[in-house]
Parts: structure tokens; C-alpha cells; sequence
């Protein structure tokens, strides 16, 4: 794989930075902060086009090395060009990869339905990990403009010993200074592309030419659009097999992102509730 | 509309009820920025709980809000207009949920007030202006909702946007536009409306009237040490340009200490050409030619340019917990990556939003706006919010939680901690000739049109033929002009910086006592440095202050030599002198400048009559625009 990126005219004047420069800073301002002030520091890696950019911004944070570890809430359900991606990347980007086993969804809340109990196995293998690392900082990829309890998030997001988000207590955060200090056993979620869309995932990616799994490419007119697991994630309609064309086509869909995903609509709550019990 | 372009990002206040939620779903909507199937859930969670189709339920994704019918928390969305993609921040209005609003507010380049027409202002939405103006948002469209059930009177509305534009004025802020608007019924928000035929504009134009907020990067440079990484032998400084910019080859100063190095790398991965530069908003890695003992916390300043340490400042601070705030109370006081133990040594005053009056306390509230000064024991590196406010604000913590925001107003040294003690104890009697009085009869207001430049620039010829024209024409006119001040208000001052910095004070305290008695004050005086002309203007008031640059460049002052100063200075007999051996800050945004070098003088003297008319007169009819 080739990580040189093409080069482009450097622009004039200092401060002319476009959108994904101004992006940039802000997020590797953000994940230096994380590594700064929580320790210890670890990221959630979903392997997924977002949580690929986060790592991507961690190495120009760091200058080309990853200095925490980079774990994997497994399920076993992951497609199997998922697990083929992540072992070549772990490799080539000399990553410290943990992988956490999920609990069986049999342990999961029965009252859940099928769906979202099966994505419930997540929370409880991060619970675990967190245990046992007493991990302080969790890096996490997800964005505002994914889902709406999502864009109520925090960049620095204070979860209890149990993982839980009390949406009604967030502390406030502005002019860059983050709540960091928390009593023992509670841990910080922190959220470097909150502000970040969809789009701009896709043309950083493609600036950087940052490396994606297949799946997101078109195949027989079809792709997947967000990738989670096999048994709750379904292709969407679509065409693009290049990020050229997926940038197109995000111009002017009208469909949201993770209209491939069953968790989010399978009751009107589900996927907050998920999230109020420590979902990412 | 180009995607690669920053987002506008947009906050929405005002108070509960008066139809903010209700405005950006119905703006979403007719922008045409909702996905496929909202509408239809919109309509299903309304029939669901027997209400008529809300457009507020298009942004109150969770399901707590619906059922209590208010917003928690701020979210984000976003839509396009042909100019530019617009990103909106709604802010919510219930009292309690102040911390919410704060953080959607403190990341916009501009905010949407919305008032109803009925109830115009009131108290909770002029905290949320008052914050706006604290946390550095100054750009305000107003938008006067319900239209509709006034029946689109037009004396309704300028009774609400004229009440609304003079608390404004107030703050110091300017509202960009204020437009009369029905949101439930969509009536000149995205499209005008024949309904709102007498407003010449949408609300739609409005937003795209406004531009983002750029970095600071023409002012000094401060450079925020987040972390120090080590790669062997390398030490490698990560941190951010909070302002102004740096290069490789640069001095620089790091504070506390003051130890100095060049820029010897900015370090990067993966970029395709080694950067020579970073400006402000940048984050940044740096290597030094020499190995120095930075950490996190550390300030670097261009070497020679360092701001003065204080251990005491006073701040205005807006308090957000739950738990009061009292004098003596222990803090830290977080600005940039610095964090600073700080007592809380007096609270001298609270700010009543509704009036902006002063008012006395000893306890601040959550939500409340108060004067403080707050003391450290260790020298704090910070600026006057004003002139850097990447340096001149920050954060107050109360054990693990950040409970308040502030702004740094003044750097208390020994002189100024004195005087502050003073003051604090005077009660000036309440005046009986008011301003209003005193220009009714003098056809104009007070006010101070402060002329710097070089010596030799025109300040004092200019200054004296205004006045004079002025005063053929019946104004109360009066000229302050440095030599005179120097032979006698400030005949114990000599030309050091702190001194010139005093002698700046007086002038402009002086300027401040004529002016409030209505007289037209015209300064001549060099005041060289940005950050005294700034203190001039806080002390006179952005509403008096007028900062009049008289260009001309140093080789035609030189030449000009009126008082054969120059010619000294060049012989060395004189040390000090600006322009020579002591450095002139030009102006970065006067309210007008008069270029000397290339106007005569009697069009020089025009310029600054018409101008002088224009913002004092109340003859000339001329009604400040400040929808322009």
C-alpha cells in the first residue's frame, strides 16, 4: 500500500486552509489532548471508514506511530473482509491491536429487540475491557450528523463506572477546554470527528488516500454504505465503486447513512437506549 | 455552493416558547435538507401524541424531549443556500440547560435570536445575547417570530426590533439584520412574503449576508505547549498557534522562563512538503536548535514580545453550576493548555441582564454575570481579551467540573490594584444635565476621535484645524494634544513603555470626563502600541471611541521633521523616539484612517469634518444604519 500523498500546491497564503485543513488541526488538537490528559488512552477501532480516519489522524498526531492500543469489540460477525482488512492494516501500520471477545447475545437484556440485543453485545465487551484495562480515555469515531442522539454528544463525554450517559448532566464545553478530571472508575469517551459529515469522512479519505474495505464499493449494484455486522447490517442501492462516485453520490442522496442498519428503527427508542446504557 | 467549504456555523436563541426548534425544522425543510422519510416520522410522532404536524420534532430526536416538549441538548444540522452550506447549533432555552447553550454557542461564527413579537426581549433571551457577547459571537440576525398573530403589524415590529437593537448596542454588538418572520408558517423565512412586503429582506438573505469568523493571525504570536514528545535524542513540542504565526528560523520565547530557541522543523507525516510555517488554528510540532525544558502549559511568544506576568487580573465571568460562587472561593482558571490556581479575592460587581446595571453581591449564581478579581500565586501569562482572546479567556473549574467561563478585562499590577481598591468604594452622584439634555442642545453628542500615527503624520495640525472648524460651525470642541498633556497632566511620566502606557490612561480618563459632558474631544497623540489604543477604548466606551489612523509613512514624517525631532533622534540625541528606535503598531481595523502622504491637507481636514458629522452630529440627520 502506498501512503504517499499526492502532492498539491501549497496554498499562499498561511491562512488559507480549506474545510478538511481546519478539520484536521482541530481533531489531532483533540486526540493529542486526549493523550495529554487520560491515561491511560486507548481507541475503539471499528474498522470502519471512520474509526480508519481517526487512526489515520492519530499517526499525523504522533508522527507516523500509534501510541496507545487499539482494541476491537469482536463479535465474530464481522464480514470476513473486515477481519482481512484489519490483520493486513494491523501489519502494515504496526498497531497495538487488542481484540475483545463479545459476550453471547443469550446474556444479553431479553427485552431488547433481536436486533439491538445483538448490537448490546458490543456495550458489554467494552464494559469488560474497560474493567480490566481501567482504561481513563476511549477514543471513538462516531459523528453528529450519523443519528440524532449522536449529535448530542460531547467531544469529551463522561460516562459512570458502567458505561452510562446521562444526557441530562453533559458538563459544558467551550473555547477548547474539555472536562478531563473525573472521581475513580469513570471513564471519558472522546469523540475527535464529532463535527465532522459524512462527506467529509469520504473526501479526506480520498485526499489522504487513506485505506477502506472493499464492502464500501459498489458491487453489483450494491455497497455498503456503514458497516456493522453481518446479521443487523444490509447493503444499500448504489453504484459507486470508487470513492470519486461515492462522493457524488453523498451529494445528493437523501437517504440517511445508516439506513442499512435494523438497530436504529426497530423501535422508535432503540437506538437511544443502546446509547444510554453505554452504546458508542 | 462548493462542499469543501466550511460549514456557517449558526447558534438559535431565545427564550423558551418563542419558536427556535419550530425555525430550523421549518428552515430544513424548506431548504430541502431533510432525508427522505422525516417528514413522514415527524408526522407520525405528532399524530402518535395527538398534536397538529410540529415542526420542532424534525431536530428532537430523543425521546425524552418529545414527551416533555422541550429540547435538552444541542445538536446539529445542517442545509445549503446557493451561497454556502449553513450549519445550525439550537441552543436550548430552559434556564438550567445554560451549559448547553454555552457549547453550541461558544463554536458559532454567528447566532439567530428569536423573539416573539408579543413579548419582545425578555429576560431569558437577553442572557442569551449578553453570553453571546462573552463568549466572542458578534454577529446577531434578529429574527421577530409570530408575526402572524399580530397580523403582520408593522408598529409591533419595530417597536420589539427597535427595543431589541438598543440592548444590543449596549453589548457592543451590531445585529447584522432583524427581520419580521412567521416560522410555523413559513412567511419570509426561506422566501419573502407578500405578508412582509414593507421588509425588504428574508431571513434567508440575512444568513447569507454573513461570513465565517477568520483566525487571528495577524495579531502576536502565542503559541499554547499541549504535550512535549520525545523520538531519541529529538525533542518534539506539539502544540497550537492560538494566534498570529510562526517559522522555521523564528525566535521564540517560552513563558514562564523566557528561555529562547529558533524553529529548527515544524514536524509532519504524510504531508507532501515540509512546512515552513504555521499560522493561527494550527496545530503544530516543533523542533528547536537548542534543548530547552518546555511542558505542557508553557506559552511561546515571539522572543522580545512576551505579554507582562500579573498575579492579579479581573475578569468578567459568567457562572454555570449549580453550586454558588462566593469571595474567597479556591479555582483553577484554565487559559489555553495553562491551568492556574486562583482565589477568587473579590467579587465586585453582578451585571443585571435586563438593564446591564451594575448591581451589588456576594454571591454569583448560575447564570449570573459578575466582575471578578482573581488571584494567583504564581505569575499568570495571559492578554486582555480584547486584543488575543485565544490568551485572554478560559475557563474556571471548581473541583472536576468546569463551572464558569471567563474574560480577562485588566492585569491588576500594583498601580491599577490600587486604584481598582479605590473605586470600588466611590458612589458618584447621579447626574441631573444628561446626555440626552446636553445634545439636544448642542446639536451633537459627545464623543473622542482618537488621532495616532507617527510624529510628524499631521495629528496636531489636523487636530487644531477641526477644532476650529468645529467651532465656527457652534460645536463643544476640545483638542487634547500630547505635548500639552505631557507639560502638565503627565509632567512625571518619561517615555519608558509603562509610562507611556500611564500617560495613555490619563489622556484617555480625561478624554472620557470631557466627552461625557457632551463635548467633541479630538486626541493627538502618538500612543504607539495596539494594546494602549485598546485600553483607550475600553476605558472611553466602543459608543464614543473612534480610533483615526493618520497615515503617513516614516520617510515623509522624517522628511516633514516639524519639530526637528527626527533629525535628534537620528544623531542619537533622543532615545525612544517612535519610528526610529521605538516601534509603531499600525492600526489593524481604525474606524477610519486619513492618509497624509497622499491627501493635502485640506482634503485630509474633509475627511475627518464629514466623518466627525456623520457619527456626532444630530443635525445632519443621519441615522447611523446599523442593519447596513
Amino acid at each position: 500500500m502506498k501512503l504517499a500523498r499526492v502532492a498539491q500546491p501549497v496554498s499562499p497564503s498561511l491562512g488559507a486552509t480549506d474545510n478538511l485543513d481546519d478539520l484536521e488541526n482541530r481533531s489531532i488538537w483533540l486526540i493529542r489532548e486526549a493523550y495529554a490528559r487520560l491515561k491511560p488512552l486507548g481507541m475503539l477501532w471499528s474498522i470502519g471508514k471512520d474509526s480508519n480516519v481517526v487512526l489515520w489522524l492519530a499517526r499525523k498526531a504522533f508522527l507516523g506511530r500509534v501510541p496507545f492500543p487499539v482494541v476491537q469489540l469482536d463479535t465474530g460477525m464481522e464480514l470476513p473482509e473486515v477481519y482481512a482488512f484489519r490483520d493486513r492494516i494491523v501489519q502494515e501500520w504496526n498497531l497495538d491491536l487488542r481484540i475483545e471477545t463479545c459476550p453471547p447475545e443469550s446474556e444479553m437484556d431479553p427485552t431488547l429487540p433481536p436486533a439491538t440485543r445483538a448490537a448490546a453485545r458490543k456495550t458489554a465487551g467494552l464494559q469488560a475491557l474497560l474493567e480490566r484495562e481501567q482504561l481513563r480515555g476511549v477514543l471513538v469515531g462516531i459523528r453528529r450528523d450519523e443519528q440524532g442522539t449522536r449529535a448530542k454528544e460531547r467531544v469529551f463525554s463522561p460516562r459512570s463506572l458502567g458505561g452510562n450517559w446521562d444526557v441530562t448532566q453533559q458538563p459544558a464545553e467551550f473555547w477548547d477546554q474539555y472536562r478531563t478530571d473525573f472521581p475513580v472508575g469513570a471513564h471519558v469517551r472522546v469523540h475527535p470527528l464529532l463535527d465532522w459529515s459524512e462527506l467529509d469522512v469520504w473526501r479526506y479519505t480520498r485526499r489522504e488516500q487513506i485505506p477502506i474495505v472493499p464492502l464500501y464499493l459498489a458491487k453489483n449494484g450494491k455497497r455498503y454504505r456503514s458497516l456493522g455486522e453481518k446479521n443487523v447490517t444490509f447493503p444499500v442501492d448504489s453504484n459507486a465503486s470508487s470513492i470519486d462516485e461515492i462522493i457524488a453520490e453523498l451529494e445528493t442522496t437523501r437517504i440517511p447513512e445508516r439506513a442499512g442498519r435494523s438497530i436504529d428503527s426497530e423501535t422508535e427508542d432503540s437506538f437511544e437506549r443502546l446509547r444510554q446504557a453505554g452504546y458508542m | 455552493m462548493s462542499g469543501d467549504e466550511r460549514a456557517l456555523r449558526i447558534v438559535v436563541v431565545g427564550h423558551v416558547d418563542h419558536g427556535k426548534s419550530t425555525l430550523i425544522g421549518r428552515l430544513l425543510h424548506d431548504a430541502d435538507a431533510l432525508p427522505d422519510g422525516r417528514v413522514a416520522q415527524v408526522q407520525q410522532s405528532s399524530d402518535a401524541r395527538g398534536v397538529g404536524f410540529e415542526w420542532s420534532f424534525v431536530i428532537d430526536a430523543l425521546q425524552a424531549e418529545r414527551d416533555q416538549g422541550i429540547t435538552i441538548e444541542t445538536s446539529r444540522l445542517s442545509f445549503a443556500t446557493e451561497r454556502r452550506r449553513i450549519e445550525i447549533i439550537d441552543a436550548p432555552g430552559h434556564g438550567e440547560f445554560l451549559r448547553n447553550m454555552v457549547t453550541g454557542a461558544a463554536s458559532a461564527d454567528a447566532a439567530i435570536a428569536v423573539i416573539d413579537v408579543r413579548e419582545g426581549a425578555v429576560a431569558q433571551a437577553r442572557r442569551h445575547l449578553f453570553l453571546l457577547s462573552l463568549l466572542g459571537v458578534r454577529k446577531v440576525v434578529v429574527a421577530i417570530n409570530k408575526m402572524d398573530t399580530v397580523g403582520w403589524d408593522r408598529a409591533a415590529f419595530d417597536r420589539v426590533a427597535n427595543e431589541t437593537r438598543d440592548y444590543l448596542a449596549e453589548l457592543a454588538l451590531k445585529p447584522v439584520a432583524i427581520v419580521p418572520i412567521s416560522a410555523r408558517g413559513g412567511e419570509n423565512v426561506w422566501n419573502g412574503s407578500d405578508a412582509a412586503a414593507w421588509h425588504d429582506s428574508s431571513l434567508r438573505d440575512a444568513l447569507d449576508a454573513l461570513e465565517p469568523t477568520p483566525a487571528a493571525e495577524n495579531r502576536a504570536l502565542r503559541l499554547a505547549v499541549q504535550d512535549v514528545y520525545r523520538d531519541g535524542e529529538r525533542r518534539i513540542i506539539a502544540g497550537r498557534v492560538e494566534s498570529g504565526r510562526v517559522r522555521v528560523g523564528d525566535e521564540i520565547a517560552f513563558l514562564p522562563g523566557g528561555q529562547r530557541a529558533r524553529v529548527a522543523t515544524i514536524e509532519g507525516w504524510n504531508e507532501p512538503v515540509a512546512r515552513i510555517a504555521a499560522a493561527a488554528g494550527q496545530t503544530v510540532a516543533l523542533t528547536l536548535d537548542q534543548k530547552l525544558f518546555v511542558a505542557r502549559g508553557h506559552l511561546a511568544v515571539a522572543a522580545g514580545a512576551a505579554p507582562d506576568a500579573v498575579r492579579r487580573i479581573r475578569v468578567r465571568a459568567f457562572w454555570l453550576s449549580p453550586k454558588p460562587l462566593l469571595q474567597g472561593a479556591e479555582l483553577r482558571l484554565r487559559i489555553a493548555t495553562a491551568d492556574h490556581r486562583v482565589t477568587v479575592v473579590q467579587i465586585e460587581r453582578a451585571i443585571d441582564v435586563e438593564t446591564l446595571a451594575p448591581v451589588e453581591a456576594d454571591t454569583i449564581v448560575s447564570g449570573q454575570i459578575a466582575d471578578l478579581v482573581l488571584e494567583s500565586n504564581e505569575p499568570m501569562l495571559v492578554d486582555i481579551a480584547a486584543d488575543i482572546a485565544p490568551t485572554g479567556r478560559g475557563v474556571l473549574v471548581d473541583g472536576h467540573d468546569v463551572s464558569g467561563g471567563c474574560l480577562v478585562l485588566d492585569k491588576l499590577t500594583t498601580r491599577a490594584r490600587r486604584a481598582a481598591a479605590r473605586r470600588n468604594d466611590l458612589r458618584p452622584p447621579p447626574e441631573r444635565v444628561t446626555q440626552a439634555r446636553r445634545a439636544e442642545k448642542s446639536g451633537h453628542t459627545g464623543g473622542v476621535l482618537w488621532l495616532t500615527g507617527l510624529s510628524g503624520s499631521g495629528k496636531s495640525t489636523l487636530s487644531l484645524a477641526l477644532e476650529e472648524q468645529l467651532f465656527e460651525q457652534g460645536w463643544r470642541t476640545v483638542v487634547l494634544d500630547g505635548d500639552r498633556v505631557r507639560g502638565g497632566l503627565s509632567s512625571d511620566l518619561g517615555f519608558a513603555p509603562e509610562d507611556r502606557t500611564e500617560n495613555v490612561r490619563r489622556v484617555a480618563e480625561t478624554a472620557k470626563l470631557l466627552s461625557d459632558s457632551g463635548l467633541l474631544v479630538i486626541v493627538a497623540l502618538i500612543s504607539p502600541e495596539r494594546s494602549q489604543r485598546a485600553d483607550a477604548r475600553r476605558i472611553i466606551g466602543d459608543a464614543a471611541f473612534r480610533e483615526i489612523y493618520i497615515e503617513a509613512d516614516i520617510a515623509t514624517c522624517a522628511a516633514r521633521d516639524p519639530k526637528g525631532l527626527y533629525a535628534r533622534a537620528k544623531a542619537r540625541k533622543l532615545t525612544g523616539f517612535t519610528g526610529v528606535d521605538s516601534a509603531y503598531e499600525p492600526p489593524l481595523a481604525p474606524e477610519l484612517v486619513v492618509d497624509t502622504a497622499s491627501l493635502d491637507s485640506t482634503a485630509s481636514l474633509a475627511r475627518l469634518a464629514d466623518y466627525t458629522d456623520s457619527q456626532f452630529s444630530c443635525r445632519s440627520g443621519t441615522v447611523r444604519a446599523l442593519e447596513g
